[in-house]
């Protein structure tokens, strides 16, 4: 993108950008989505972003947003700290959540927590509940939820997650790295399988990270399956 | 030996020591995402003024005794680095630093839409690396856009410049000697989309026809510098510049 289109809210692929403050006019007859307030200015644009719209609803695609915790998100966390009946985990979130005992994968007696899962170990768990002030409980009762105590962990910002990691890529991606990938949506993806394999995804996702578009990350994912892994 | 007063910093023809004319602003760029750990950074230059804004969070408010039930809090630090200055400065806080950070909080205060974070902590931290006058202002600069990169929804970026009076003429964004010598200082934190106010400090005195002059100096440099911080912004997020 030139410096001249950069100035006037455009990315290369001709989306609209906006910045918070900038207003997109009267609200009426449109709905403001994520990243948007009505006020008496009429609609306001609160996230720097990209600017999309469904129907008659105008909505904001953030540049970065943190993890924002959601009932029935899939996560994997990391234990921060434990207690006699409970353990705290980092989610990426603005808050640890908790994980009660009740909730944990074995049954343990009251002070056992830490010979269940340790402060350190990584968890693929679920958001069970999100009060309004951000609290949230975490449940690993479910189907393949479980203490993660094999492959390695990536990270990625939150917000690339339902952007980029769309379920065709990871398919391919699965099949040429010949991996096991869980994906969450607090960003953090589970790799697990031969040593090559594991290389190859740490490729792709540090690929990622570094901002490679839809067209460079499907080149590589290309690349590994004609077995370019170095 | 003459005083304060004597020091010629304008000539007749308005034009100023370092060549500006009244209502010139010092030179400025803006990158964005300097700091990659930190979740939306940004450095500004201006004239010699070099400033980092780093933002984290929003994350958990800790102690928990300054945790508010229904919002966010800001957590805005504002420091001057020891060689930011030909006369060293001694490290860590001072009166002058948590004043700053101050005006910079309530500033931002009035945009940050907290309400949507309860309990949790945004954390600004600013730091001076090159200071020639006006770093408040250039603090405040480099934070807004840092929160915008940051993704902490706003209702508005909040643009700080100053205007003052050096030799019985009011200018723009004063320099080191203009701010040392002249007579007022007038910095002022604006909403640019809004055109609205949300800080205002005013060092010496100004006549209510100065006091205008100096407004409007800074009205009208605020929406340049908002076009510089959009600019960079988007060449930021919206691909290669």
């Amino acid at each position: 993108m030139s410096e001249s289109s950069a100035a006037e809210g455009r990315d290369g692929r001709g989306q609209t950008l906006v910045t918070p403050g900038q207003s997109l006019g009267p609200a009426e007859g449109r709905t403001a989505g994520n990243g948007l307030v009505v006020t008496e200015r009429g609609m306001i644009v609160t996230s720097a972003g990209v600017l999309v719209q469904n129907g008659t609803t105008m909505a904001v695609e953030p540049h970065y947003t943190r993890y924002t915790p959601r009932p029935a998100d899939l996560i994997i966390g990391v234990i921060e700290s434990v207690r006699n009946n409970l353990w705290f985990v980092d989610i990426r979130g603005p808050f640890n959540a908790l994980l009660p005992m009740s909730l944990g994968p074995a049954k343990a007696d009251f002070g056992g927590t830490r010979q269940i899962i340790d402060v350190g170990e990584t968890i693929l768990c679920r958001i069970q509940e999100v009060e309004e002030t951000h609290a949230c409980v975490v449940t690993m009762k479910g189907l393949g939820l479980r203490k993660i105590q094999s492959g390695i962990i990536e990270s990625i910002p939150p917000h690339l997650v339902k952007k980029v990691l769309t379920a065709s890529r990871v398919k391919s991606l699965k099949s040429s790295t010949d991996c096991r990938i869980i994906v969450a949506e607090n960003g953090r993806v589970w790799v697990e399988g031969p040593t090559h394999g594991q290389c190859m995804a740490r490729k792709f996702f540090d690929a990622v990270r570094h901002g490679a578009d839809d067209n460079e990350l499907d080149i590589l994912v290309a690349g590994f399956l004609d077995g370019g892994a170095e | 030996m003459g005083g304060y007063g004597d020091v010629q910093m304008i000539d007749a023809d308005g034009k100023r020591a370092d060549g500006r004319g009244a209502g010139d602003m010092r030179p400025m760029t803006i990158e964005v995402g300097v700091i990659p750990v930190a979740d939306g950074s940004a450095r500004v230059t201006w004239g010699t003024n070099e400033v980092v804004a780093a933002v984290y969070g929003p994350m958990e408010a800790h102690p928990r005794k300054i945790q508010k039930q229904d919002r966010a809090v800001l957590d805005v630090r504002y420091n001057m680095a020891p060689f930011s200055t030909t006369d060293r400065m001694r490290p860590g806080f001072n009166r002058r630093s948590r004043e700053v950070g101050k005006v910079t909080r309530d500033a931002f205060e009035s945009v940050v839409l907290t309400e949507l974070y309860p309990r949790s902590k945004i954390r600004v931290e600013i730091e001076v690396l090159t200071a020639e006058a006006g770093t408040r202002c250039a603090g405040i600069n480099a934070a807004s856009v840092a929160l915008a990169d940051a993704g902490i929804p706003m209702t508005d970026m909040v643009i700080s410049v100053a205007s003052g009076k050096i030799n019985g003429t009011v200018v723009c964004d004063l320099n080191k000697e203009e701010d040392n010598y002249g007579e007022a200082d007038l910095p002022m934190g604006i909403l640019p989309n809004s055109g609205e106010l949300v800080f205002l400090q005013m060092d010496g005195d100004l006549s209510p026809a100065e006091f205008k002059e100096a407004w409007d100096y800074n009205m009208d440099a605020a929406s340049g510098i908002h076009e510089i911080m959009v600019a960079a912004l988007n060449a930021a997020h919206g691909g290669e510049s």
